[in-house]
Formats: C-alpha cells, sequence, structure tokens
C-alpha cells in the first residue's frame, strides 16, 4: 500500500485521529464535533459571516492580538525579573541583546493595536445594532472585556520601571484616592468606621489595596506583574469564553437581527 | 440466633422491669423516616416557632447544612483574600528625618539636600517650615526655579511661590506642609505622618513652622 495508506491505517494515526478527513456533511459534523479545539467553531457559518464590510473582522482580531499577546508576553517572562534592580535592565537586555528582541516591541504593538481593535470592534456591533435583544447580556460581557484589557495595558505600562512608567502609575492610581467611600480623599472617607476610628485612611484604602502600599514602590511593581501575567489574563480568558459561547447561542455571527 | 430478637413490627421490646408507662411513651409517633420536613416541637408563642424554623431551614436537615457551610466557607474565603492583598509589613523609609539646626538656613532660600526624601525646608520671612514635594494637581514632583523664585511643575505646569501657595496651571491648592519641630538634641524634625494644608487654615498651627 502507500505511504499515505501506511500511515492513516496505523494504530498509532487511529489513535489519535479517530475519523477520516471530511468528506461529507455528516461525517465534516462528526470529525468537528469530536475534536476539542475544533469543536469551538461551529460546523458552519453564514455566508454573511465573512462579509468583511460587514463585520471588519475586528472582533477575530482582537482575539488574534490577545493570543499573540499571552504568546509573546510568556516568552518575555524568560528574560525579565520584576524587581527594582532588575526591571529596568532586563528591558534593555532584551531590546539590544536577546535574539529577536524585537519580541519586546511586538508585545508592546500588540497591545496598541488590540485596544484599537476592541474599539473598533465595539464601534462595529454598535453600528449594526448586534446589542439588541437577544445580545444585551453579550454586549455587557464584551464591556468587561474592554475593562480587562484596558486594566491590562494599565499593569503593563508599569513593568519597564521607567520614568514614563513610574509617573504615569503615579498619576492614574492617585485617582483611586478619590473613590467614593473607599478611597481616603474622597466623599465619605470617614463613613466606614468602628467607632471613633476611621478604617479608610491612607494606609488602608483602595489606592493602598492597588499600589500594596502608599506610593509606587517594589510592592507595587511586583503586584502588578501578577495581575499583568496571571490574574487578569485569566478573568479575560473566562469573558472570552462567555463572549464567543454567546454568540454563538445568540444566533452566530453578524446575521441578521 | 442465641440473643433476643428486635420485634420486626418496629416497636421496641418493653425491658421486664420497666414500668408499664413506657410502652405508652414508646407508642407515640415514631420519627420520620426521611429528612424532609423536620416537624419542629410546639412552642407557646408563635414567635418562638418563626425563630425555630429559621434555624431548621438552614441546619435542621443534611441538605441545608450542607449548602450553609459551603455558603459560609465561600463567603469567609473571599472575606480572607481580600484581607490577604493587604500587605501588614511595608518598606517604606521613615518618616520622621532630621533636616539639622536653624541657625544653619539661610534667610529666603529653599533647601532641596532633602528632596528625595519629598520634603523642602524654607526658611522666609521670620518662619521655618517644610514643604511637600508632591505636587497637588496630580502627584508630579515640581523643581524649585532659583532665579524665578518658583516651584514649577513639569507635568502640566503648576506654579507655586516659596511659600507654597499656588499661582499658576492647574494645581488646585498650595503645596503641603509637613510638621516641623526642634528636637531634644537642638536639631530640627520634619515629621511627615503629619501634613497641613493652607486652604483649611492650619497653616496657623504652631507645629506646621518654627518661629526663629
Amino acid at each position: 500500500m502507500s505511504m499515505v495508506d501506511f500511515i492513516t491505517k496505523s494504530q498509532v494515526w487511529k489513535s489519535v485521529f479517530r475519523h477520516p478527513a471530511p468528506r461529507d456533511r455528516r461525517n465534516r459534523v462528526v470529525v468537528m464535533l469530536t475534536n476539542v479545539f475544533l469543536h469551538l467553531h461551529p460546523v458552519s457559518v453564514r455566508k454573511s459571516g465573512i462579509n468583511l464590510s460587514y463585520t471588519w473582522c475586528m472582533g477575530g482580531l482582537t482575539f488574534f492580538l490577545f493570543l499573540v499577546e499571552t504568546v509573546t508576553g510568556v516568552l518575555l517572562m524568560f528574560y525579565y525579573r520584576p524587581t527594582l534592580e532588575h526591571a529596568y535592565n532586563d528591558i534593555l537586555l532584551l531590546r539590544d541583546v536577546a535574539t529577536l528582541g524585537i519580541l519586546r516591541e511586538l508585545h508592546r504593538w500588540g497591545a496598541h493595536a488590540m485596544v484599537i481593535t476592541i474599539w473598533l470592534h465595539m464601534y462595529r456591533v454598535f453600528l449594526t445594532g448586534s446589542y439588541k435583544p437577544p445580545r444585551e447580556f453579550n454586549w455587557g460581557v464584551g464591556v468587561l472585556l474592554l475593562v480587562m484589557t484596558l486594566l491590562l495595558s494599565f499593569t503593563g505600562y508599569l513593568l519597564p520601571w521607567d520614568q514614563l512608567a513610574i509617573w504615569a502609575i503615579t498619576v492614574g492610581s492617585n485617582m483611586a484616592r478619590a473613590t467614593p467611600f473607599l478611597g481616603n480623599e474622597g466623599p465619605g472617607a470617614t463613613f466606614l468606621k468602628v467607632g471613633d476610628v476611621s478604617l479608610i485612611h491612607s494606609g488602608s484604602d483602595a489606592r493602598f489595596l492597588l499600589l500594596g502600599g502608599r506610593f509606587v514602590s517594589g510592592d507595587t511593581l511586583l503586584r502588578f506583574y501578577v495581575l499583568h501575567c496571571v490574574a487578569i489574563p485569566l478573568a479575560a480568558a473566562l469573558l472570552i469564553a462567555v463572549h464567543f459561547w454567546r454568540v454563538r447561542k445568540d444566533g452566530g455571527i453578524s446575521g441578521p437581527l | 440466633m442465641s440473643e433476643p430478637n428486635p420485634n420486626i413490627t418496629g416497636a421496641p421490646n418493653p425491658a421486664p422491669d420497666q414500668p408499664a408507662a413506657v410502652p405508652a411513651a414508646t407508642a407515640a409517633p415514631p420519627k420520620p423516616a426521611a429528612p424532609v420536613a423536620p416537624r419542629p416541637a410546639p412552642k407557646p408563642t408563635a414567635k418562638g416557632k418563626q425563630r425555630r424554623f429559621f434555624l431548621f431551614a438552614l441546619v435542621g436537615s443534611w441538605f441545608a447544612g450542607g449548602w450553609t457551610a459551603f455558603t459560609a466557607s465561600m463567603g469567609l474565603m473571599t472575606l480572607g483574600t481580600l484581607r490577604f492583598l493587604y500587605p501588614n509589613v511595608l518598606s517604606e523609609p521613615p518618616s520622621k528625618i532630621k533636616v539639622g539646626f536653624p541657625d544653619n538656613y539661610e534667610e529666603g532660600k529653599v533647601v532641596e539636600r532633602y528632596k528625595d526624601q519629598n520634603t523642602w525646608v524654607v526658611r522666609k520671612d521670620a518662619e521655618i517650615y517644610a514643604l511637600s514635594t508632591t505636587c497637588t494637581h496630580l502627584g508630579c514632583t515640581p523643581n524649585w526655579l532659583e532665579r524665578e523664585q518658583k516651584f514649577k511643575c513639569p507635568c502640566h505646569g503648576s506654579g507655586y511661590y516659596i511659600s507654597g501657595i499656588n499661582f499658576e496651571g492647574p494645581a488646585p491648592r498650595p503645596l503641603e506642609r509637613w510638621a516641623i519641630s526642634v528636637g531634644d538634641d537642638g536639631q530640627m524634625v520634619v515629621d511627615k505622618s503629619r501634613s497641613f494644608h493652607y486652604e483649611r487654615g492650619e497653616w496657623s498651627n504652631p507645629d506646621s513652622f518654627i518661629k526663629v
């Protein structure tokens, strides 16, 4: 028998690929549904779903950029140390000495691009009225994803530990002081108290929780690193799953309403 | 079978020396077999009935008790996680700094030696005071411009007089003053854990300046 036959009829092959390659509609469905990666997509999409002038493909691009950011981010983690002594120099080393150190720039440009595509996606969804019932909940999930993306940008911005990073985060986090009730300089700061002692002060308010201290310090760098690399991506991945699930359940992408 | 059998009908065998009242008591309605709606014992007041029911609804059955325990543990874990994220140990520099003797300070001069510790020490018009180096706009560090006799913030252009009062740019209020006092050895001590705001009238507080 031929080489192809020899491989595709072997025990090894058949244990991995249980069904032959798609050849008719029924077999195509079976192959999609029994594969963990392929079953995330619908078996077939409407023609309007790939109409670029209708969808702009911005949602898909945003997800693609999320994957790019994850992969480049993980690779950067091999050479970056989130400590006061090393952070700035490690970025310089990545840029100048590491092979394909352009990865650091790709990560940064990808982040900018992702923010742009997510706004364009939001704009497209609005223009096509794809937030109307039954899709209102998915719009809400999308807004949460927007917040996650902006938080990823905010936390990632501090990691190079240069002047731009430190001051941007100082200014940005100072706004947390003015949170109502939970910020020590906001309205109602003395509302939460036990007897005479206010629970909310500069060492315990929302800003303190965000920074891990009273000002931007090494503790903040570590905190933002964990948020940027683990906590927020996990939350975002969960929300992405919900977001995609809802698109399918609500009738597929870019269909008639 | 050498031991006495339990009665197949379910009623327990009365012991031979027990009084006759026992069979009558044990002939009372049996306990419910399945843990579905446990009947609360009759209470004298209606309110007592309500209170008893609430407790039973939470812990009366395995089902209810299990969910109550689960919810309580989840709640405690959430609170514990939040508390965990508040650091107990901070690596911050001490808030009290010694800034030398009053006689070493020249009239009308801003001393920048302690700028990296967030403090300017100024002697002006028979007073020595300590200004915070945090711009009241968004938190950057202004620069003292000797020739123009003003503090100028590089971020958004806020300007302050030598007294700390804001006069240009987006700063909404004057620079804050730290508490300053003369220590036992005659050296001045700046205490950054206490700040004084001009716009609250706090600069008249004697802890915010040293008279010379």
